[in-house]
């Protein structure tokens, strides 16, 4: 039996590369894929406490973060798609978008 | 067999991360984040949350991945135009916040009671389709609710925004 605090050194370990990701990476699918690692990252830590504790609370709330998860992606690929259609090369760079409205 | 087991989904799980990070191009990124879910998958397995491995690989890795997948390649960017993917004047702040959240989970984790405490015992259908069915249409009905209105609003923000004109 794997004790549980190697699953949350586990999902520290994936949630700082996340951040990591967040402040050095320069494009904007990778930072939001990223943001996605971090989710990903929090849920193992819940599951992995749900488990211990024996609550199934814990899984219910990673069933809600994956919905969150799902409709962060939508939105914000939305919004990447209206900012390549605003700025029409190299947009793909986050630091050529420093305008809130073009 | 167990430990075997553990360290290589999370030795699989943490090396993809890092090559997400680290890639050039975006889809070798998705590629690799992928990797990364189906290892957090056995982990999730191992934590006997069968349900959640299964919906994990079809909604993360399947949905939303395929969706990062559409939109990379609907962008068609070329190859001069992933620019300079990784910024020097950040790497240091990067690395030192890295090392603080690093340092605190070690800390929290050694400092908690976890190790100590004796293992709830488990009934044996935990994390099952039918245990996390039951628990979310009683206990959780209305959280559930919520999600539904979430997700509209979702749908409903995503087409005002990629919409040309209203």
């Amino acid at each position: 039996m794997v004790p549980i605090e190697w699953y949350l050194i586990v999902a520290g370990t994936i949630f700082t590369i996340g951040m990591i990701g967040v402040i050095i990476a320069r494009n904007v699918m990778i930072i939001f894929m990223s943001v996605e690692l971090m989710l990903n990252a929090a849920n193992l830590a819940i599951v992995a406490f749900s488990r211990e504790l024996a609550v199934m609370g814990g899984q219910i709330m990673v069933f809600v973060v994956m919905t969150v998860a799902a409709a962060e992606a939508a939105v914000g690929l939305a919004i990447i798609l209206a900012l390549f259609r605003v700025r029409d090369t190299d947009s793909a760079n986050i630091d050529h978008v420093n305008l809130l409205k073009w | 067999m167990d430990t075997f087991v553990f360290f290589a989904a999370a030795a699989i799980a943490i090396s993809a991360s890092i090559l997400v990070i680290t890639q050039r191009n975006p889809i070798s990124s998705v590629m690799y984040l992928v990797t990364s879910f189906v290892a957090q998958v056995i982990l999730f397995i191992k934590l006997s949350a069968a349900f959640l491995a299964m919906l994990q690989i079809i909604v993360y890795a399947g949905a939303i991945m395929v969706l990062f997948l559409f939109v990379i390649m609907l962008l068609n960017l070329r190859r001069e135009e992933y620019g300079k993917d990784i910024k020097m004047r950040y790497k240091p702040i990067a690395v030192a916040f890295a090392i603080v959240l690093l340092l605190e989970v070690v800390v929290i984790v050694n400092g908690s009671e976890l190790a100590h405490r004796a293992q709830a015992s488990l009934p044996a259908d935990f994390g099952s389709v039918k245990a996390v069915g039951v628990e979310l249409f009683t206990h959780y009905l209305y959280p559930f609710e919520l999600t539904s209105v979430l997700l509209i609003v979702a749908v409903l923000g995503a087409v005002v925004m990629a919409k040309r004109s209203l």
